[in-house]
């Protein structure tokens, strides 16, 4: 924490929480668009809940919903077309969907904050990252012109960009992708918000940046105690830095569970597909497996499970009653040890499978 | 930026010779005997004519003349009209009626055309917002001088608030011109905010600033509408120097006795001295605020460039 | 990698390949032959379909298409509209009020109006469509010249398109036609000819040079098509669009600006039956007889409108960016 700017001696006008509670909690959410060709359900009833310090993850390919599920959560979804069509979405216990726009505005910055994929395009050009970040400052603390400009610096500095001072007066375009990321970082970071959200942090960095703002996530989170919600299609990312995962497929959870037991051991076949195609140093030598398909349209998501035209575990003919997979939706229900659900009819025939290494 | 500037300079002294050329050659070599038209129907001597032809170099190739003319330019010499008198005179007695009227047009255009522009943007889809969709054609499709007569006639004639000709009482009579003047470039700039302000709504830096928990009207009055103005801002600059030549028309209709006016009595009269002088002066306005709005656009915009 | 919110994919801009099973690879070679192959006819033919539908839609187009149609007909066939003679004048009517046996009542030579403000319609629309039809030529010419050509030829003809930007288009055609001995419909198309080509020019320019780095073109030229099969078949049908569009709308511009001229005393000139002469000679009558000025002034706004409205949707149609 910044100790040393006096902008930061004020909290944040929030409640304390109760010991315990999450820091977010998101019960059911389902989003849709309505658009004139139809409407898209976008997310389909999630669930998940991030604790203070924890890092959850989620992972899904473009299209499976996971940024238009936290651009609801955020409530800065565009609206219309988006429409937040149920559930709640719980910040230390008390319910934003039901609260006014007044109230939710004053949890963005403070409470919850966000960095988004496109550090370029989602800062605004004309104005100097120091302006931008010191704005957190002057909007949500009143703080003024001079010392919201120092507590930038000062939190430039935090975010490891060199010549602080100097760079506080520049404007986005001036930086590099990977700086500029930090500071969007330092923009979200400066009212020390309870969780932050990111929102494919590193998919438009170099490969040798990414790690470093992976890093300098983490240390910043270590430091402030943060939750961190993190969307991603990364399965390394996920691997590295989380510590729960949730995998979104056609606007559905179709696993959760920690990191190391879902990577380790899929439960849902498109978990295991996700897991084969990516090159692995054990696997040196062998053919990668690509999922076949792409995903689908989500105004047109196919019915009972909606992965199951991609699946290679699909049952067709002679499933048992209620497990077919064209016909039945599958329900996220738990799965191996606690805390562990997917959302698969045949969920325990997969684990197993891969536990005695046969196919199904 | 200093390079930049000097650069631009260069480049505009062509585009000046070309254009005060093509209308020299226009108003000097075309068909058309300036000294008859100005003996009208009295004869003149062959001797008086042959004597004002010297006067006013008509027997010089057109190159010479146009040499001639340059010279005299560059010594501030705009030549005199077949009265004798110095188009300086005209020029200077005239143009500031012509700058009160674009001045009140601009601002007019700015005005009212921002305001309608920002409240439609901001909804789009709304009542107000299809009222100025419709608006705005209507006036874009309805011709300056018909939307000139309408003006006098409803707001002059009929309602008597505002006076329909001359320019005797002061600011108030360049009220209704300059409405009239602006309309076209008014509804421009209308649609041109309301468009830029609904691209900018949808770009990410928005959703950012949102993200930030600022209050709405900081996102939109301060984040979006910074970026939405430029393209507006430069527009309305720009449209200062073609508001001055095109002041023409208004300027005839409210008989208003700016550049515009002199524009039309000289070509009716075949008076190529005053024709030339003032229409290059249009052009070199027009030239200048371009340059001008081309320094803007870098201050307004910190990504420009320009080395 | 971007994940955008499904609403872009409902406009018909982003999926294009849903339902089919066929491993990635493949399609985004097929697509790629597609595209070497001629992949502005594909786009084309939907794009057209599509601005086809939201055309029939847009209750501005139609409203526009039906005024067109009706001013067209005015003009190629003035009888279907009124019998009268619009030169059989009685001064004893000079100026007389609208009335049941006529309609618009009548001018100051006492000539049935009605009669005259439909047959003004000829030579307005005559003058639009001649005028643009010689912008497009012009422009056509002149911007591919540059477009396709760049270097020394470019610049130069952008300073000469500077120059004309220069001079407006009713300042530049009021000139030109003082010094002209005749003026006739030929004369004032020519004056807006020669001052408003430059913005079509432009737009041919800069199609020109888009489509020229497109990564289609450059290949049918690494694969050795000859230039001037790139121009036709690459280049003209991307342009087609924007031009179209532009020269729907100017139209209307240049009808406006006939009349200006003509309604200043230097375009059309007398027996010339036209609605900016008309309002010229009623000008001083705004007192007493205003609907001299009111009625081809009606019809005159209402032909410009049409254009502008058919212009407009156009636009949106087949951009949809821009909506």
């Amino acid at each position: 924490m910044i100790t040393t700017s006096s902008a930061m001696s004020h909290p944040a006008p929030l409640p304390a929480p109760l010991p315990g509670t999450p820091v977010l909690e998101v019960e059911d959410l389902s989003v849709e668009f309505r658009t004139p060709k139809g409407v898209v359900r976008a997310v389909n009833g999630i669930s998940y809940e991030v604790h203070p310090g924890e890092t959850v993850a989620i992972l899904g390919e473009s299209g499976s919903g996971k940024s238009v599920s936290v651009q609801a959560v955020m409530g800065i979804l565009d609206s219309p077309p988006g429409f937040v069509t149920g559930g709640r979405v719980l910040f230390e216990g008390r319910d934003l969907l039901g609260a006014s726009a007044e109230e939710q505005r004053a949890v963005r910055g403070p409470g919850m904050s966000m960095i988004f994929q496109d550090a370029l395009s989602s800062l605004n050009p004309v104005f100097t990252v120091g302006h931008q970040i010191a704005e957190m400052f002057r909007a949500h603390l009143g703080t003024s012109r001079k010392e919201a400009k120092e507590a930038a610096i000062e939190l430039l500095d935090r975010v490891r960009i060199p010549a602080a001072r100097e760079r506080v007066n520049a404007y986005p375009h001036q930086f590099s992708g990977g700086m500029r990321q930090r500071v969007m970082i330092a923009m979200a970071l400066a009212l020390n918000p309870r969780v932050l959200i990111a929102d494919e942090p590193t998919t438009a960095l170099d490969v040798t940046v990414q790690a470093q703002i992976m890093e300098l996530l983490k240390d910043l989170q270590r430091d402030t105690g943060m939750g961190l919600l993190l969307i991603t299609h990364d399965l390394g990312v996920v691997n590295e830095v989380a510590d729960r995962v949730l995998v979104m497929y056609a606007g559905n959870v179709v696993e959760t569970g920690t990191v190391d037991e879902v990577f380790s051991d899929p439960s849902h076949p498109y978990t295991e597909g996700l897991m084969a195609s990516v090159p692995a140093v054990e696997d040196k030598g062998k053919r990668l497996q690509p999922i076949v398909g792409t995903p689908p349209d989500l105004s047109r998501i196919p019915s009972g499970c909606p992965f199951h035209p991609r699946c290679p575990r699909r049952v067709l003919e002679g499933a048992p009653p209620g497990r077919n997979c064209r016909d039945d939706v599958p329900l996220l229900l738990p799965v191996g040890s606690i805390g562990r659900a997917s959302a698969c009819h045949y969920r325990e025939e997969v684990l197993r499978a891969r536990r005695t290494g046969t196919p199904a | 930026m200093g390079r930049y500037i000097a650069r631009r300079l260069l480049l505009t002294i062509p585009v000046l010779i070309g254009a005060s050329f093509l209308i020299f050659a226009m108003v000097y070599a075309l068909p058309g005997d300036p000294i008859r038209a100005l003996a009208g129907d009295r004869p003149l001597s062959e001797a008086v004519q042959a004597q004002l032809r010297a006067e006013y170099n008509l027997d010089d190739p057109l190159w010479l003349q146009y040499l001639k003319y340059v010279g005299g330019l560059l010594q501030g010499d705009f030549g005199t009209d077949f009265s004798g008198r110095a188009v300086l005179d005209t020029i200077e007695q005239r143009l500031p009626v012509t700058a009160r009227l674009a001045l009140a047009a601009v601002i007019f255009e700015a005005l009212i055309g921002l305001t309608a522009g920002i409240l439609a943007g901001i909804r789009r889809g709304s009542f107000f917002d299809n009222l100025v969709l419709v608006t705005t054609t209507l006036i874009v499709s309805v011709p300056v001088f018909v939307l000139g007569f309408v003006a006098q006639y409803v707001f002059g004639l009929r309602l008597g608030l505002f006076p329909t000709s001359g320019i005797g009482e002061g600011w108030y009579s360049y009220v209704l011109p300059g409405l009239v003047l602006a309309s076209l470039s008014l509804a421009y700039v209308a649609r041109l905010t309301r468009t830029s302000l609904a691209e900018n709504l949808r770009q990410d830096y928005v959703r950012t600033a949102r993200a930030k928990g600022l209050k709405p009207a900081v996102v939109i009055g301060k984040h979006t509408l910074r970026n939405s103005l430029i393209p507006v801002v430069t527009f309305i600059g720009a449209d200062i120097g073609a508001l001055m030549g095109g002041a023409i028309v208004t300027e005839t209709i409210f008989n208003i006795p700016g550049l515009g006016r002199a524009v039309y009595d000289s070509v009716l009269r075949q008076e190529g001295a005053v024709v030339v002088g003032i229409v290059t002066l249009f052009v070199f306005f027009y030239i200048f605020f371009n340059l001008v709005v081309d320094i803007l656009y870098a201050l307004l915009d910190p990504r420009i460039r320009y080395d | 990698m971007t994940e955008r919110p499904p609403t872009d994919r409902a406009t018909g801009l982003a999926t294009p390949e849903h339902g089919t099973d066929q491993p990635r690879t493949e399609r985004a070679e097929a697509t790629l032959e597609a595209e070497v192959a001629g992949s502005p006819a594909i786009e084309e033919a939907s794009l057209w379909s599509d601005a086809w539908r939201s055309l029939r839609r847009n209750p501005f187009f139609l409203v526009g298409a039906l005024l067109l149609a009706v001013f067209l007909v005015m003009a190629a066939f003035p009888q279907l509209f009124t019998s009268v003679d619009p030169r059989s004048c009685d001064l004893a009517r000079s100026a007389e009020g609208p009335s049941g046996s006529a309609w618009f009542g009548y001018d100051v030579q006492g000539c049935d109006y009605y009669a005259n403000v439909v047959h003004g319609a000829r030579v307005s629309v005559t003058i639009g469509f001649l005028a643009m039809l010689g912008t497009l030529a012009l422009g056509i010419v002149i911007g591919s010249l540059a477009g396709y050509h760049g270097g020394w030829i470019d610049s130069v003809l952008a300073r000469v398109t500077d120059i004309f930007y220069g001079l407006p288009l009713i300042l530049g055609a009021f000139i030109l036609l003082s010094v002209l001995p005749e003026r006739g419909v030929l004369e004032v198309a020519l004056a807006l000819v020669v001052f408003g080509w430059m913005t079509s020019m432009r737009l041919v320019r800069s199609t020109v040079v888009s489509v020229k780095e497109a990564d289609y073109v450059q290949a049918a030229r690494a694969l050795g098509a000859p230039t001037r099969r790139i121009l036709v078949r690459h280049i003209l049908p991307n342009a087609i669009a924007p031009v179209l569009v532009y020269s729907t709308i100017y139209i209307g511009t240049l009808i406006a600006a006939e009349a200006t001229l003509t309604f200043l005393g230097i375009g059309l000139q007398l027996p010339e039956i036209s609605w900016g002469l008309q309002i010229n000679s009623a000008q001083t009558r705004l007192r007493d007889a205003a609907h001299l000025i009111f009625f081809p002034s009606i019809f005159l706004s209402l032909t410009v409108l049409s254009f502008i409205l058919i212009g407009d949707a156009l636009r949106d149609a087949l951009d949809p960016k821009l909506r």
